[in-house]
């Protein structure tokens, strides 16, 4: 009962956010004609280069293309814990 | 000074362009514009039952093109209001019976004559859409809160910036408010941030636009209904004024107890 409350409350089931998402994942491919495929790879090559430099969140990645008026851009979210072999106690 | 040549496009069929081609048009004629409406949508033409105006009709676009009939012969002087005129399409005539070039000369032409030029768009993206934007010099895309409508909506914006029509405007037509406040229908923000183009207007789903369109008479020019005031408020943002845009409903109690208990904000920046 609580839990149907809190799905009320956040609006996960909100039909929107999907429709949202689809869109953001099919506008890449018609922008570029990069297929998801070929984005996931950038996105794995793109971690893999990083990690030898940053200790990356493995899990929080986001890379996406936007248009921004008449040029795309590739936008990358990388959660960063801390730079690679200097870990420091306590941070 | 030459007029305004605006063509009204979407890509996706069946989400406006006509009724608001229709109806922007009848809004600035009202506001004592000179106004031409051109149906390009040769083949399949529309603007004329929507207009009210299919029973005037003598000569079309295709045989001003060829030279078979005078502009000013074609044109048909709307019935209700005074500087609104409609070039309709050919109706037994393939797209290709005119070229970009030729689309291009009749709506400088038209110019001349009119403070506003609005050309209706066929749907698709081949020769006809090609022809309805070679003479425009703005464009306004149509498009509904929905996947295949905003997704081709995209598409249309990148083909119309690489025909140097680089700053089209947006409106947003058939919004259901009800759908929108429970999280199923995209709202305005998503379509924008997804779209990322200047915002035209927004267009309420309203079933006073099927009774306007039954009896060919733009909503705009019938009473006060929200399409009517809606397509109201764009043409007055057409002409440069500052419009604030409507505000669809009155937030209900369940997205005031949301943002009362802080939940429900969340998904917005996500």
């Amino acid at each position: 009962m609580l839990d149907f409350f809190m799905r009320l409350f956040r609006g996960e089931d909100q039909s929107k956010h999907v429709a949202k998402e689809r869109l953001r994942l099919v506008l890449v491919q018609d922008r570029t004609s990069l297929s998801p495929q070929a984005l996931d790879a950038l996105k794995e090559d793109l971690i893999a280069v990083i990690s030898k430099y940053l200790e990356i969140d493995e899990t929080g990645p986001d890379v996406v293309l936007e248009r921004d008026g008449d040029s795309i851009a590739l936008v990358a979210t990388i959660p960063v814990k801390r730079a690679a072999g200097v870990a420091r106690a306590g941070r | 000074m030459a007029g305004r040549v605006i063509v009204v496009t979407s890509g996706k069929g069946g989400v406006g362009k006509t009724t608001t081609t229709a109806n922007l048009g009848a809004g600035l004629a009202s506001l004592g514009r000179r106004v031409c409406l051109v149906d390009a949508d040769i083949g399949l033409r529309n603007l004329d039952v929507v207009m009210g105006l299919e029973n005037r009709i003598v000569y079309d676009l295709v045989e001003v093109v060829e030279g078979h009939a005078r502009l000013r012969n074609a044109l048909i002087k709307d019935k209700r209001l005074d500087g609104l005129f409609l070039l309709p399409a050919a109706q037994t005539r393939e797209k290709d019976a005119v070229t970009p070039e030729q689309m291009k000369a009749l709506c400088a032409q038209l110019a001349e004559e009119f403070d506003y030029v609005l050309v209706d768009s066929p749907a698709g993206i081949e020769h006809g859409f090609r022809n309805a934007i070679a003479g425009a010099t703005e464009a306004i895309i149509v498009t509904t809160p929905e996947v295949a409508a905003v997704r081709d909506a995209d598409r249309i914006t990148g083909l119309l910036e690489a025909h140097e029509l680089s700053n089209p405007r947006l409106i947003i037509n058939r919004i259901r408010p009800q759908m929108v406040r429970r999280g199923d229908m995209l709202d305005i923000d998503d379509v924008i941030e997804i779209l990322a183009i200047d915002l035209l207007g927004i267009v309420p789903d309203d079933e006073s636009i099927i009774v306007a369109t039954n009896k060919g008479e733009p909503v705009v020019l019938g009473g006060n209904t929200r399409a009517a005031q809606a397509y109201r408020n764009i043409v007055r943002r057409i002409e440069g004024e500052e419009v604030p845009f409507m505000q669809l409903e009155e937030e209900g109690w369940l997205s005031r107890l949301r943002s009362l208990v802080g939940f429900g904000r969340k998904q917005r920046g996500a």
